[in-house]
């Protein structure tokens, strides 16, 4: 019932959270070096350098990791113009959706469709369409972000409970009241939960349209296809594939965070890791 | 059928008259009820599980159309204390108590000083920006009620509130309404299965027959407030639960 956790135990679950990332990051790595060293056949061990050549021609060689960090950072800009799109468009959608059945049940079989279509048959069309643009990438991240948004928002907003409904009835509460004070806050622990959900698709999204894309500013997504093109660059993809990870990573963190800040006061739930 | 204010010639505060309901898939609910409760009097309606007590409740505050005669009763001033303590979790204490008084469009310093009083009232004092989960069930029925009496409703109606609480704590509340109730006056009308619960709060109880609901037994009660706790181990008190339980008994056969 009470949140608050006993010291000890909230300590012992600071150690945890510290030393089995480590833990398991240590074994990955050994893994790694020993298949760099051994694990491979020689004639194929290139394709997997040693950890530290990685971080040296990625990370310590200032030329190539500036070309890197400008790509992530033109991905970083699509993913999140697509994401904040895809939430103010979805939620949009949704909330139609939740006060009017006949735009729910026209709708809704569109939101199903766009979901279903592999994000790969679109990414060509949407390529000579938007002549590769910023804005082409943009869309991708859309599609890909926005199905999460639509349906956890329509299923928290269904979700209310008949007995406060029943409270805000009482009173002749307006459309609008009940919307603002009653179905969107109780709603918010589902819609952050998808929020979350379409932040990680949205870079999956930016990198994907990128990398099919092939053409215009380079994202990261180019910069993966053309390091897998020779094999010099072969430390440079993975150093690359691991920035990608991380952009994504991250950007899931923010929105574990925002979650924490906007209704962990109340939401037992809202405690995820992130 | 809905008339403003208290009927001035037989003082009711809310009258049912001859009401009865059928659900859409057949269910008779309630069949031909007809009773008031005038200011000042606390109404209990007893009866088993699914005779449709709980259907008047919706019935007497508009949630739900009979299909069979008519209520009086100012729906503009109403109070309704759920099954449920219905706090919005979202919502601190203060906020939860607010919520009717906004939304009835109160200013914010006067949503303020109503919910503080009410809060007072029910002694939830220094719980004010605590959320609903960190409360135990009995305070969270505190909460409920504190944020009915704001808009201090001449009538008030009670859906087996303290149907989940533990015993003690039942008692408890039951102590603190029946107190609340003698200094504000109001009409209140409380649903319950439990005979003790009845007996303790009530100047007139009525027993209900099991589904389809009719009135088949009306008992005064005729104790002075405030009732102490004590007045539960009188003999009086034994006496009339029995007579409640008999009635029950022969409503169920």
């Amino acid at each position: 019932m009470s949140k608050t956790r006993t010291p000890a135990i909230r300590r012992r679950i600071m150690v945890i959270d510290v030393a089995g990332p480590t833990l398991v990051f240590v074994a990955f790595l050994g893994f790694w070096y020993w298949l760099s060293y051994y694990g491979m056949a020689e004639r194929r061990r290139f394709l997997v350098p040693p950890f530290h050549k990685v971080i040296q021609d990625g990370y310590l060689d200032w030329k190539n990791f500036s070309v890197m960090l400008e790509a992530l950072w033109l991905t970083t800009q699509v993913a999140l113009w697509g994401l904040g799109i895809a939430i103010g468009l979805g939620m949009t959608c949704a909330i139609l959706m939740s006060q009017a059945r006949w735009i729910e049940r026209s709708v809704w079989p569109y939101a199903v469709a766009l979901q279903s279509i592999p994000i790969l048959a679109l990414v060509p069309l949407l390529g000579i369409l938007f002549n590769y643009s910023f804005n082409a990438r943009v869309i991708v991240c859309i599609i890909m972000a926005i199905f999460p948004i639509i349906n956890n928002t329509l299923f928290g907003i269904q979700s209310v409970e008949a007995g406060h409904h029943d409270l805000f009835t009482l009173h002749h509460t307006s459309r609008l009241t009940r919307l603002r004070k009653l179905q969107l806050p109780a709603a918010s622990p589902v819609i952050f939960a998808g929020f979350r959900i379409s932040a990680g698709l949205s870079v999956i999204g930016a990198i994907v349209g990128d990398f099919f894309f092939r053409k215009g500013d380079k994202g990261i997504g180019i910069l993966l296809d053309q390091y897998a093109a020779r094999t010099t660059t072969i430390p440079r993809l993975y150093a690359a594939t691991i920035l990608a990870g991380a952009l994504g990573y991250l950007v899931f963190s923010l929105f574990g965070l925002l979650t924490r800040v906007v209704i962990g006061k109340w939401h037992e739930a809202a405690d995820v890791p992130g | 059928m809905m008339t403003g204010g208290i009927d001035p010639v037989n003082r009711s505060a809310l009258k049912f008259d001859r009401v009865s309901m059928v659900f859409p898939d057949g269910t008779e609910a309630t069949l031909d009820v007809s009773f008031s409760v005038g200011p000042g009097e606390f109404v209990t309606i007893v009866g088993p599980s699914g005779c449709g007590k709980s259907t008047l409740l919706r019935i007497a505050s508009g949630l739900l159309e009979p299909t069979g005669g008519s209520v009086e009763v100012d729906r503009q001033r109403l109070g309704y204390v759920f099954q449920d303590a219905t706090l919005l979790p979202w919502r601190t204490v203060q906020g939860n108590v607010e919520l009717l008084a906004e939304l009835q469009g109160y200013t914010k310093v006067e949503r303020q000083a109503l919910a503080m009083a009410a809060i007072n009232l029910v002694g939830l004092q220094g719980f004010e920006n605590h959320y609903p989960k960190m409360l135990s069930g009995g305070m969270k029925m505190r909460v409920s009620l504190a944020r009915t009496l704001t808009l201090r409703p001449p009538v008030f109606l009670f859906d087996e509130p303290f149907g989940a609480v533990d015993e003690i704590t039942r008692m408890r509340l039951n102590e603190e309404t029946q107190e609340i109730f003698k200094n504000e006056g109001f009409a209140g009308l409380f649903i319950t299965h439990s005979i003790g619960e009845a007996v303790f709060m009530s100047t007139r109880i009525l027993v209900m027959s099991a589904r389809p609901g009719r009135l088949v037994a009306e008992i005064d009660v005729p104790f002075d407030y405030p009732r102490k706790p004590d007045l539960r181990f009188d003999s009086r008190f034994a006496e009339l639960s029995g007579t409640v339980s008999a009635a029950l008994r022969e409503a169920h056969t």
